[in-house]
């Protein structure tokens, strides 16, 4: 049973206008996609940045904060109470997001109010646009376009808008220079993110997201020799990782830390550097307007650790976990209405523990490195990746002449 | 001064600047004056600098001090002499025992009064754990200012630790008014050595890793090395010292080249900028002199502790509200007339010295403090012209300022 059909068990649904059956038919898959995977997580993004970083700090972080399961008064030490599960502190972003809404809304004097409002909604709107075409695993990517990645790395880019209005508007010096920070190092650091991106899209021959996740699934080549069948290739051997050898090493590299940059992760944190900017761009923002900056941030942090899993790791479609579920002899889980193939569990499984990995290499290098200078920066986009990711697009290319 | 009529000198003619970054004359863009302070993460408290920038680059700044002034000077004029020990801790807050010692040896001085030997051992240990305190926070805040939060968390960490170890002896974990003239207020338990033995092979073993995260980390040298070189010259000119003038190239320590109390008894070394890594000068090397300066202090105490000569009998007081003095300090402390005496030391961030006038009363009829912190903060402008203002904050933090101590 599919959702046209789902939908066309609501009575009345026949009398409702045909473009309007077929926009809530495509979008409501995706709207649920979309918030089923961010709203978790962003909340849980902002958990495990800060027990991770208490962890390799030597402290504790938030891990009080759990659910009562019986009101027995105010009191102290209430977090050992039998009637209270600690749950490691899971709790403590929603207690956070009910702090942030209860926050004033506050828009500095002589601000541009309009600008200074909308600023974080597109930070917001960027990343989550992100998810839309994000392959979590078969089956469950919101929209799989053919200009997936060109769309990807587009939507991506809107995030630069929103902080420029909210650096501008904030009427603050520091928020200013913050912003403008941000342009030229996320403009900057789109070209050798792009022409790196480029490098699986040649192997592939196409800029289908899903194309490239099928492209990794074959028999893996190496510069026209090919070694191992569509077996191999599935338990990881046919990542983009490997092919093309050595390019796409130095491509993933490259990517990945071009990602950084673009999510204003130290060691690139320039635009919010929160010891010389006092907090950049976000310096005026208080309540669930900055706290949307900050989802905004996570989400876009998995979104991209996501991207890089499905561009270089082979995304849901070949791994480890995905070669050792594929062994499963099982094909589909039957679910009342709909049946779950088993290749989307594996999917997700897979999808997961890459991106996860990515996810928290951002953070032990945010909590490693101390931060560059804006002119370092930009020396390292232009001097150096620039010049290596054109080889490597060139280089990619040869190999796809030779192999594909 | 408000913020609009900061100097407007020329910029660029004195040849102070790093000219590959003030842009050329033609290719300059609108000035804007920014304010960072008092309320600034990175200026180490209420400092304010006044910068005035052409975008990112500063062209010019000035520190405006005076946010945490407090009358100390003033202060000390109506207070008995030994009252206005607590005050010194105030003033560099992150080695308030360093403080303490500088100004109980002015009074002894004027008051002619001798420190019996097992005092003087347990007044050195105190000063360099307070040292080893001081620097540690400091090795680990600059790299805060770099970005770099962890290392400060971890420094952090063995900061707690000399803190527990003050708590312990003094009371206090950050101010502790342990010093009495003629003396200090208790005696060291055999426990409180073994703990600080304790504590300095920890600090010993992490200074590695300290120095991985901080001083060896390739983005870290990046950043620090070859910014805000302040030559010798202008160093001397300047009247700046501590760790800022040895990583200038200048080879002077209080403690050495003028001894008090009983540093000349100890082996260690003054470590002093050579020019191996970064330029001489720069704020690289402050940071280094002060990670090398953590390792000699460490060195100084363990000697101490081995000679610490036994307890005297004589010496212990009688009852727990005693201070561990020496016997012979009158009751009502009273200085010579028209006596005058300048007295100074080696604090973690450079000369700490007391200048008090004696008119035969009880209290000083003049008190003069000069606080290293003050007279280094002043050459801020003359470094920072020219640098980012990413650098700027590398130059605030590696002057390594205490606002209690500019301010006083």
């Amino acid at each position: 049973m599919n959702l046209s059909e789902l939908f066309g068990a609501i009575p009345g649904w026949g009398y409702v206008p045909a473009f309007v059956q077929m926009m809530v038919v495509g979008l409501v898959p995706a709207v649920l996609v979309v918030l089923a995977v961010v709203t978790p997580v962003g909340l849980l993004g902002t958990y495990a940045e800060r027990r991770w970083s208490a962890f390799m700090q030597d402290r504790l972080g938030p891990n009080r904060v759990g659910l009562p399961i019986w009101f027995d008064g105010w009191q102290r030490d209430y977090t050992n109470k039998p009637w209270y599960i600690k749950l490691w502190g899971l709790v403590q972003p929603l207690a956070d997001g009910i702090k942030l809404l209860g926050k004033e809304d506050f828009v500095p004097p002589g601000g541009d109010k309009l600008l200074f409002l909308a600023a974080p909604l597109i930070v917001f709107a960027g990343a989550l646009g992100m998810f839309v075409a994000l392959p979590l695993s078969y089956g469950l990517t919101a929209a799989d376009l053919n200009v997936g990645i060109f769309y990807l790395l587009a939507v991506g880019a809107v995030e630069v808008i929103g902080v420029l209005m909210a650096g501008w508007a904030s009427n603050n010096k520091w928020s200013l220079l913050g912003s403008m920070r941000e342009v030229a190092q996320v403009v900057a650091y789109e070209i050798p993110m792009a022409l790196t991106a480029l490098c699986p899209v040649l192997l592939a021959g196409s800029l289908r997201m899903g194309a490239i996740i099928e492209h990794q699934q074959t028999a893996y080549d190496l510069w026209g020799l090919t070694i191992g069948g569509e077996g191999l290739a599935q338990w990881g051997l046919g990542w983009n990782l490997f092919r093309a050898f050595p390019v796409n090493v130095v491509a993933i590299v490259i990517f990945y830390t071009c990602a950084l940059a673009n999510l204003k992760r130290a060691p690139f944190d320039l635009p919010e550097s929160e010891s010389e900017l006092v907090s950049g761009f976000l310096t005026e923002y208080s309540g669930m307007r900055w706290g949307l900056f900050f989802l905004g941030e996570y989400a876009a942090m998995f979104a991209l650790s996501g991207i890089t899993a499905t561009l270089f790791l082979g995304g849901w479609g070949s791994g480890p976990a995905y070669g050792a579920l594929m062994l499963v002899p099982v094909k589909e889980i039957p679910l009342g209405v709909a049946t779950l193939d088993w290749r989307t569990v594996a999917g997700v499984v897979e999808f997961s523990w890459k991106t996860c990995a990515l996810f928290l290499l951002m953070m032990n290098l945010r909590w490693t490195l101390p931060r560059l200078r804006l002119d370092q920066v930009m020396s390292l986009c232009f001097k150096y990746f620039v010049p290596f990711s054109m080889a490597c697009l060139l280089l990619s290319g040869l190999a796809a002449l030779a192999g594909a | 001064m408000s913020a609009t009529d900061v100097t407007d000198r020329v910029i660029g003619e004195d040849g102070s600047l790093a000219e590959y970054w003030v842009p050329a004359r033609d290719a300059r863009s609108e000035e804007m004056v920014v304010n960072m302070g008092p309320q600034h993460p990175a200026t180490h408290g209420v400092l304010r600098v006044a910068v005035k920038t052409d975008g990112e680059v500063v062209l010019d700044c000035e520190p405006m001090i005076g946010n945490l002034h407090r009358c100390k000077e003033k202060i000390a004029e109506n207070l008995q002499y030994w009252q206005f020990m607590p005050y010194t801790d105030r003033l560099d807050y992150l080695a308030a025992i360093n403080n303490e010692e500088v100004y109980a040896r002015a009074v002894e001085k004027l008051c002619g009064i001798e420190i019996p030997e097992r005092i003087q051992y347990i007044r050195t240990i105190v000063a360099e754990l307070g040292r080893v305190s001081s620097h540690v926070f400091s090795v680990g805040v600059y790299g805060l200012d770099i970005g770099a939060f962890t290392p400060f968390l971890y420094c952090y960490r063995e900061r707690e630790r000399a803190n527990s170890l003050f708590e312990k002896l003094t009371g206090g974990r950050m101010l502790y008014h342990y010093y009495r003239v003629g003396g200090v207020a208790r005696d060291l338990s055999d426990e409180w050595i073994q703990e600080c033995l304790e504590f300095l092979d920890i600090v010993e073993e992490k200074m590695e890793e300290y120095n991985a995260l901080t001083t060896w980390n390739k983005v870290f040298r990046e950043r620090t090395m070859g910014v805000g070189v302040l030559s010798r010259e202008k160093a001397l000119a300047y009247g700046i010292t501590g760790p800022a003038l040895r990583a200038s190239g200048v080879d002077w320590d209080v403690r050495r080249d003028e001894p008090y109390g009983l540093y000349d008894r100890f082996e260690w070394r003054v470590p002093v900028a050579d020019g191996r890594h970064g330029t001489i000068g720069d704020c690289w090397n402050r940071h280094w002199i002060r990670a090398q300066e953590l390792a000699e202090s460490i060195k100084i105490v363990r000697q101490a502790i081995d000679k610490l000569p036994p307890r005297d009998p004589k010496l212990t007081p009688s009852s727990m509200y005693q201070p561990y003095v020496n016997p012979n300090v009158p009751r009502i402390l009273r200085g010579p007339k028209d006596a005058e005496v300048y007295v100074r030391g080696e604090n973690p961030r450079g000369e700490l010295a007391f200048y008090l006038v004696s008119d035969a009363k009880n209290a000083p009829y003049r008190c003069k403090i000069r606080g290293p912190a003050f007279s280094n903060i002043a050459v801020l402008p003359e470094i920072s012209r020219g640098y980012l203002i990413a650098d700027l904050v590398a130059i605030i933090g590696s002057i390594d300022i205490v606002l209690g101590e500019v301010d006083r």
